[in-house]
């Protein structure tokens, strides 16, 4: 099988990985550039547990290519902290215990700053409908809602 | 596996008209790659259609329709304004397919080539009279969405054959769609049932319809004698109970562990009447 060479962007640092055209990107980010802070839950893009941004556009790396990469943006979790500060959600995932085993948090929290960026004040019913493609087996959810509203709130006052 | 990055359609139903194996288009890839995970294709040739020029793009027609790009992702026809304002049947579909993510990438072309009869997006487009801008070897041809699926899984695409466009017509004057769905929860599945309405009114009565059903039949279904019951009227309840009878008369549906046929018989025509007056109002507020 012949490997393509890929060149891309990840969390702002030029990358290249050879990729077997078969392989999604979620393998590339794992297997080739040992990021694996995204993870395979499902591989059917049904968890969100591998949940990244493609040019800044939400999706799962489960359901892309890593071919698919060549010349694209790609922001994971491991981009999110500032160094050893910890992102506003991050914090706040951890004060209101949001997350228990942690296996479905780096695609919630990628997914929940793509929201925040959109919607700087979502109500409860739109950041339910927002990650209603990250699966939780956890925490019933409603820890990780809190979670976002009060990482909201404190970014909204930092602005 | 190969992958191919052509830079136009004609370029791309070459590639697969030359292919021996399995082929796939690969669009927005969240059928694709599913079927890839799940082991049911491994395909020989892989052709990404998203560096062709235009396949992004959502585009008014010469005429007053829109011309929608075959690696347009739903979260970009739910940002479109003017498409919203036209088309919000077709557009809300659409928009009912899949997560967040999903709707980053998941196309109305692909939703439409994977033959779901339960595809939230096909209905809409079926009740709009969209046309599918088909690129095979044998050249360029368009065909009215209706008449793509073939059943479940399946399409009238001949080998080589590409979506490369999906076009709705002109909204027109005091036009309105709807699309509803029935799931037994609220977010993150297929549909039960689907059904679709577009009609236009002239002052209070409907002057054209057109009703689209998903999910009860091999493939989504227009049904004429549904639309034929409310075109005339001004959607009385006499009117409704005539377009949810001929509704629930059209539907075949199968017993499968998400609804019964005869539930699905019933629902059919509850969501059919509530599609009308959704489109109804929605044709008011352009009429005004």
């Amino acid at each position: 099988m012949t490997k393509l060479h890929v060149t891309a962007t990840v969390n702002g640092d030029p990358v290249e990985f050879l990729a077997d055209p078969r392989e999604s990107l979620l393998d590339c980010l794992r297997d080739h550039l040992d990021l694996t802070g995204s993870k395979e839950g499902c591989g059917t893009g049904d968890c969100g547990a591998c949940s990244v941004r493609l040019d800044g556009v939400l999706v799962c790396s489960c359901l892309v290519l890593g071919v698919e990469a060549e010349g694209r943006r790609i922001e994971t979790i491991e981009g999110m902290a500032n160094g050893a500060e910890l992102h506003p959600l991050q914090r706040k995932f951890i004060e209101n215990a949001a997350l228990q085993c942690g296996f479905c948090t780096p695609g919630i929290l990628v997914a929940a700053k793509a929201l925040l960026e959109e919607n700087p004040d979502p109500t409860e019913s739109e950041i339910r409908y927002w990650l209603a493609g990250n699966l939780c087996r956890c925490t019933g959810y409603d820890k990780i809602i809190r979670a976002v509203q009060d990482a909201a709130a404190e970014m909204r006052g930092a602005n | 596996m190969r992958y191919h990055r052509p830079a136009s359609f004609e370029e791309a139903a070459a590639i697969a008209a030359g292919a021996s194996g399995a082929t796939r288009f690969l669009a927005g890839g969240t059928d694709v790659l599913v079927q890839l995970r799940a082991g049911m294709v491994m395909p020989d040739d892989v052709i990404d259609l998203k560096l062709i020029p235009g396949v992004k793009e959502i585009a008014r027609t010469a005429d007053g329709g829109w011309r929608i790009g075959a690696a347009v992702s739903g979260a970009e026809m739910g940002r479109h304004a003017a498409l919203r304002a036209d088309w919000p049947g077709v557009v809300e579909g659409m928009c009912l397919v899949g997560s967040t993510q999903v709707q980053g990438r998941a196309t109305l072309a692909g939703n439409l080539c994977n033959g779901s009869p339960a595809a939230d997006s096909v209905p809409g487009m079926v009740a709009a009279g969209a046309v599918a801008t088909v690129v095979g070897p044998a050249g360029r041809r368009e065909v009215a969405v209706e008449d793509i699926p073939a059943g479940p899984g399946r399409t009238t695409l001949k080998p080589g054959e590409v979506i490369a466009a999906i076009t709705l017509p002109p909204r027109g004057r005091a036009g309105g769609d709807a699309y509803l769905r029935f799931i037994p929860r609220t977010e993150m599945d297929i549909a039960v049932v689907g059904a679709a309405v577009n009609l236009r009114l002239d002052g209070d009565r409907v002057s054209e319809a057109r009703v689209a059903l998903g999910a009860v039949a091999p493939k989504v279904i227009l049904v004429p004698a549904a639309a034929a019951a409310i075109v005339g009227t001004t959607l009385d309840e006499a009117a409704l109970a005539a377009l949810a009878a001929a509704a629930t008369a059209a539907a075949t549906p199968i017993s499968d562990k998400r609804g019964t046929a005869e539930f699905r018989k019933d629902v059919v025509g509850v969501l059919v009447r509530r599609a009308a007056l959704i489109a109804r109002d929605r044709a008011k507020g352009a009429a005004k």
